[in-house]
């Protein structure tokens, strides 16, 4: 199969196939759309946020899987709520909320499996690690809608994030309405998973909201140049990931998030290596600046 | 003790504040004014109930008894709640992530602006006159992380006057700062009272280059013990300038 109808002009190797430019389009938006969010989830602490509502998501693709409608849907249904649950709890802030989160998390994915083996379709494997060289226009487009409303949440949202972020007292006290927007960038999380799901799969999702601000924060001297740093990296490992998995047929979820650690991995040792010629006793995992 | 009330209604008034985290009291019947333009220090030994107070006055507590008024009204019934400023204890001064100065402060400007609205030139000119007002404008692109303590301090002083707020709060902003940024500190202070008629509640166990600004002085230890003007404080005995040991050592035998 050729490029997609509509394609204004011909994509070079290795997007000249449609389903490559399918895979493209929802890979761009998720290393768009991950790492934004990613970059308000590592500042608040909340790094595994992504893996943990990721694993309670499973929920919502078997029932997907089961009642036979598209599993995108349904696990952001499930997504959504867990988001909002995990966000209730922690507001509370009790001890055994850590262990209501386990529940929250495992009986998710406990209850994806078993809902899946029910179905004549038991096939969760797509969505744990992601399929995306088997992406359809529908997925396509479903996710470049997610990932669109994502930006647009960041974009509108997202001074108001960063000082919930940086001191939520000082910015609840002056009347931003911080319990909101913390429910936002949790449910934000939710969606930036579901569309991912296609892309890395689930279990990999956090990689692509953390991973690339790792690398961004060891060179950028503000916050939204560490988030535009982040983006740049998220889109990068993408297509090299994307490139790479089509030139020797590797599992592509994986390949993205492999390059994503590479980069880190390349950026962590040149800043040491710099930090070393101007700075004696420099470390490789030292902060910014 | 003495209510210096005669320059207008009281931006903040509590009265018979009274809470416990468990069965021990932290705060009981505690109860003072502010009047608009006043430059109140709240002192008192470590555990005398400083912080938990604050947090009551704010809103962010509930007290178990009393009441707080802000502007006339409850902290939950506030609408216009950036004529607060509030700098707390602990702001993360080694945030996670690397984040300027102009950041930080432009945050503090956002309540007033709505935080959903993009920056207006009214917007920025706070922001810029915040920068200024604490002798930071040259260093706005820099990270907060690249800053010596007392300059990160004044990053939440300026961050606190973005809003122009009519009451500004701080809480133990001067522990550990060194004497020439607490000057700096001092004349941003008295700057925003002298220029804005901010009234200013600061709380702190050690006064430092403020005393001699000062309005009142209220002395907490579990309820007030003292509230009038510094010189009725000084009359006592106790030295309250910089360097003087005076009032963290009295304090502590209050306790």
């Amino acid at each position: 199969m050729d490029g997609l109808p509509g394609m204004p002009w011909p994509l070079p190797w290795p997007f000249d196939r449609s389903y490559m430019q399918l895979a493209l389009v929802a890979g761009m938006v998720v290393g768009i759309a991950a790492p934004c969010v990613g970059t308000f989830l590592v500042q608040k602490r909340l790094s595994l946020l992504g893996d943990g509502i990721g694993h309670a998501a499973v929920a919502g693709v078997g029932a997907g899987l089961l009642v036979g409608t598209g599993p995108t849907w349904t696990a952001l249904v499930v997504a959504v709520a867990a988001a909002a649950a995990v966000e209730w709890l922690r507001a509370r802030g009790s001890a055994s909320g850590d262990l209501a989160l386990a529940l929250i998390f495992y009986g998710g994915i406990a209850a994806g499996v078993v809902l899946a083996s029910r179905s004549t379709d038991a096939n969760l494997q797509p969505y744990l690690f992601g399929s995306i060289l088997t992406v359809g226009a529908d997925d396509a487009y479903a996710v470049l809608g997610l990932g669109v409303a994502i930006v647009v949440a960041i974009a509108v949202a997202g001074p108001a994030l960063l000082a919930v972020v940086l001191d939520e007292d000082s910015a609840r006290v002056s009347g931003i309405p911080a319990r909101t927007l913390n429910v936002l960038l949790a449910v934000l999380t939710a969606v930036t998973i579901v569309a991912a799901m296609r892309v890395v799969g689930v279990l990999l999702v956090a990689a692509l909201m953390v991973l690339p601000v790792a690398s961004a924060r060891l060179v950028a001297r503000s916050f939204r140049g560490t988030m535009l740093g982040a983006v740049a990296v998220g889109v990068t490992s993408v297509m090299l990931g994307l490139a790479a998995s089509r030139q020797w047929a590797l599992a592509s979820g994986g390949t993205i998030v492999l390059v994503a650690v590479g980069v880190f991995v390349v950026v962590s040792v040149v800043q040491a290596l710099r930090a070393g010629a101007g700075r004696p006793g420099a470390g490789l995992l030292s902060g910014p600046g | 003790m003495r209510m210096n009330l005669s320059r207008g209604r009281a931006v903040l008034a509590a009265r018979g504040i009274s809470f416990a985290y468990g069965p021990e009291p932290v705060l009981d019947d505690v109860g003072f004014e502010l009047a608009p333009g006043e430059f109140v220090a709240l002192v008192g030994p470590n555990g005398s109930g400083k912080s938990t107070l604050v947090r009551v006055l704010v809103g962010l507590l509930t007290p178990h008894a009393g009441t707080v008024r802000l502007f006339g009204e409850a902290p939950g019934r506030l609408r216009q709640r950036w004529r607060i400023g509030y700098v707390s204890q602990r702001l993360r001064l080694a945030p996670d992530l690397p984040v300027t100065v102009e950041e930080v402060v432009a945050t503090g400007r956002l309540a007033r602006r709505g935080w959903w609205r993009r920056a207006r030139p009214d917007d920025r000119a706070a922001v810029d006159h915040a920068l200024e007002s604490v002798a930071l404008a040259e260093l706005r692109r820099r990270p907060l992380t690249e800053l010596s303590g007392g300059q990160q301090q004044r990053v939440l002083i300026a961050k606190a006057l973005a809003s122009e707020p009519e009451l500004l709060i701080l809480d133990e902003p001067v522990a550990g700062v060194d004497a020439a940024s607490q000057r700096q500190f001092r004349d941003s202070l008295v700057h925003l009272v002298e220029e804005h008629g901010a009234a200013i509640l600061l709380v702190s166990h050690e006064l430092g280059a403020v005393a001699d600004d000062l309005d009142r002085v209220i002395v907490l230890k579990r309820r007030v013990v003292f509230d009038g003007p510094p010189a009725e404080l000084a009359a006592t005995g106790v030295s309250l300038g910089i360097h003087a040991d005076d009032l963290p050592l009295w304090l502590e035998e209050l306790a």
